[in-house]
């Protein structure tokens, strides 16, 4: 049983491998994007102007209120009977989860700001600072410590989350997983390798984000 | 002559509630101003909206002749001529002390950075700090950040400096090195407005000492007059509780014990 278990993995490998690729694609590009969009989110809630908060917080409610899997059918299914246009499933993933991450990530950068005193923002500006460069050089770097672990949580739940992608077609490591299952019936082995994938993905970046806040809140 | 700054019919409301009323005040280039007046009358205020940081609501504020409080002001161009100088001093503490020293003339003055840094470290020589150029703040005492703060505003090169009670946080021990530095700059002739709490300070350094209450200036005289010979009653009033305490009798332990 041993053998022919170590076995079985070792010809399912590569096809796992695709699978695993698929998973590392989507998680990578949309915590990318997540990044990018969050920081985005961020600064521009921090600005004063009530109009662009007021449509921020709308976007925001929607990704709170809204389960990650109904904006994937949303727009997988939903695009193409309301608007003519088919988004690969690909795409229609990495699309909802960046949307998903930035609002997560966002608030997180939100709050990271918003919580420096507010003198910092006033002698930045009393040497004559620009907004951008206020934000470039004094308020970012300041509140990348206090984002940085919670951000690194926010990834490895995108990671996670990024399984709900079967559900729209996409093959990514649990389908392929599935797969072997229904040719194998292997059930445990297979589940047994795919928790060891995310556990290994994920429990390094939540133990370099504890390692992070521990050491960050003690300077 | 035209004034440097000059305040006319100035006004200022939080909500309903009026900081500056009908303020008028006129600053000639190399004066020095020290603002006096009780907590809340708007003394850091009428500061404040010199450097932009406090929008105005009415009157006329002009500097070298043009006015501020046009829509169109280039307020970043006006912040590089009137530097200002924090209760709390509000280094960057993520930036060593030249780079704190540095963002302003490298990123908005886009000054050549050899050149930048002889000045920075001319200034921090003065202020006696310059072995502490690749400090953190975070290392150094109140009083010295503090003058760190004064050497960050310097190095802009400003026409006008402007301390809001500057040593109001420090310790008593370190208000004196503070206090020195713009001592030094008064002597040099620059533009100073002062809000301070530090009457013998005021006394030593001001040109004319503006008195303020509840918005209004009460009374604007040279410091003798004003100290010896105050000419309105809020004015004295004000004085009276500042003497309250070297006025006070000594303690007698002796008779209190007898009391118990």
């Amino acid at each position: 049983m041993a053998s022919s278990g170590l076995e079985l993995l070792w010809v399912s490998l590569p096809q796992l491998g695709k699978g695993a690729l698929q998973t590392l694609s989507i998680s990578f590009l949309s915590i990318a994007f997540s990044t990018l969009g969050g920081v985005l989110y961020g600064v521009l809630r921090n600005l004063p102007s009530k109009w662009l908060n007021a449509v921020l917080r709308v976007y925001l409610e929607l990704f709170r209120a809204i389960p990650v899997l109904v904006w994937l059918y949303l727009l997988f299914f939903g695009f193409p009977i309301f608007f003519g246009i088919s988004i690969p499933s690909f795409t229609c993933a990495v699309l909802v989860l960046s949307l998903w991450g930035a609002s997560e990530v966002g608030e997180v950068v939100r709050g990271a700001l918003h919580s420096l005193p507010r003198g910092q923002r006033e002698a930045g500006l009393s040497i004559g600072l620009s907004g951008p460069q206020l934000f470039i050089y004094v308020l970012l770097p300041q509140a990348l410590k206090r984002m940085t672990p919670p951000t690194i949580n926010v990834y490895t739940r995108i990671i996670k989350t990024s399984s709900l992608a079967v559900l729209i077609g996409v093959v990514d490591v649990i389908k392929v997983g599935q797969q072997i299952i229904e040719r194998t019936y292997e059930s445990v082995l297979i589940y047994g390798a795919l928790f060891l994938f995310f556990f290994f993905i994920c429990y390094p970046l939540s133990a370099a984000s504890r390692v992070l806040e521990r050491r960050w809140t003690q300077a | 002559m035209s004034a440097l700054i000059e305040f006319r019919g100035f006004n200022k409301l939080f909500g309903e509630q009026q900081v500056l009323d009908q303020v008028d005040l006129r600053v000639e280039s190399g004066e020095v101003i020290v603002i006096l007046g009780p907590s809340g009358c708007g003394k850091s205020t009428l500061l404040r909206c010199l450097n932009g940081l406090e929008v105005a609501h009415s009157g006329s504020l002009t500097f070298n002749g043009r006015e501020l409080l046009d829509k169109g002001t280039d307020w970043r161009d006006v912040r590089q001529q009137i530097g200002m100088v924090f209760q709390s001093y509000h280094l960057f503490p993520h930036m060593s002390v030249l780079d704190n020293i540095l963002l302003g003339p490298l990123k908005v003055q886009k000054r050549e950075r050899r050149e930048a840094r002889q000045q920075a470290e001319a200034l921090l020589a003065r202020v006696g700090l310059l072995d502490k150029r690749d400090a953190f703040p975070r290392q150094l005492s109140g009083g010295q950040q503090q003058r760190i703060a004064i050497v960050r505003s310097l190095c802009m090169n400003p026409q006008v400096m402007l301390f809001d009670e500057v040593t109001a946080a420090l310790d008593p021990e370190m208000v004196k090195e503070v206090l020195q530095v713009i001592q030094g700059l008064a002597r040099d002739g620059m533009t100073l407005l002062i809000v301070t709490h530090e009457m013998a300070f005021a006394r030593a350094v001001a040109d004319r000492v503006v008195f303020m209450d509840a918005g209004r200036i009460v009374e604007q005289n040279p410091p003798e007059i004003f100290f010896t010979n105050p000419q309105t009653a809020r004015a004295q009033q004000f004085l009276e509780k500042f003497s309250f305490v070297e006025t006070l009798p000594k303690k007698a332990p002796e008779k209190e014990l007898e009391r118990l």
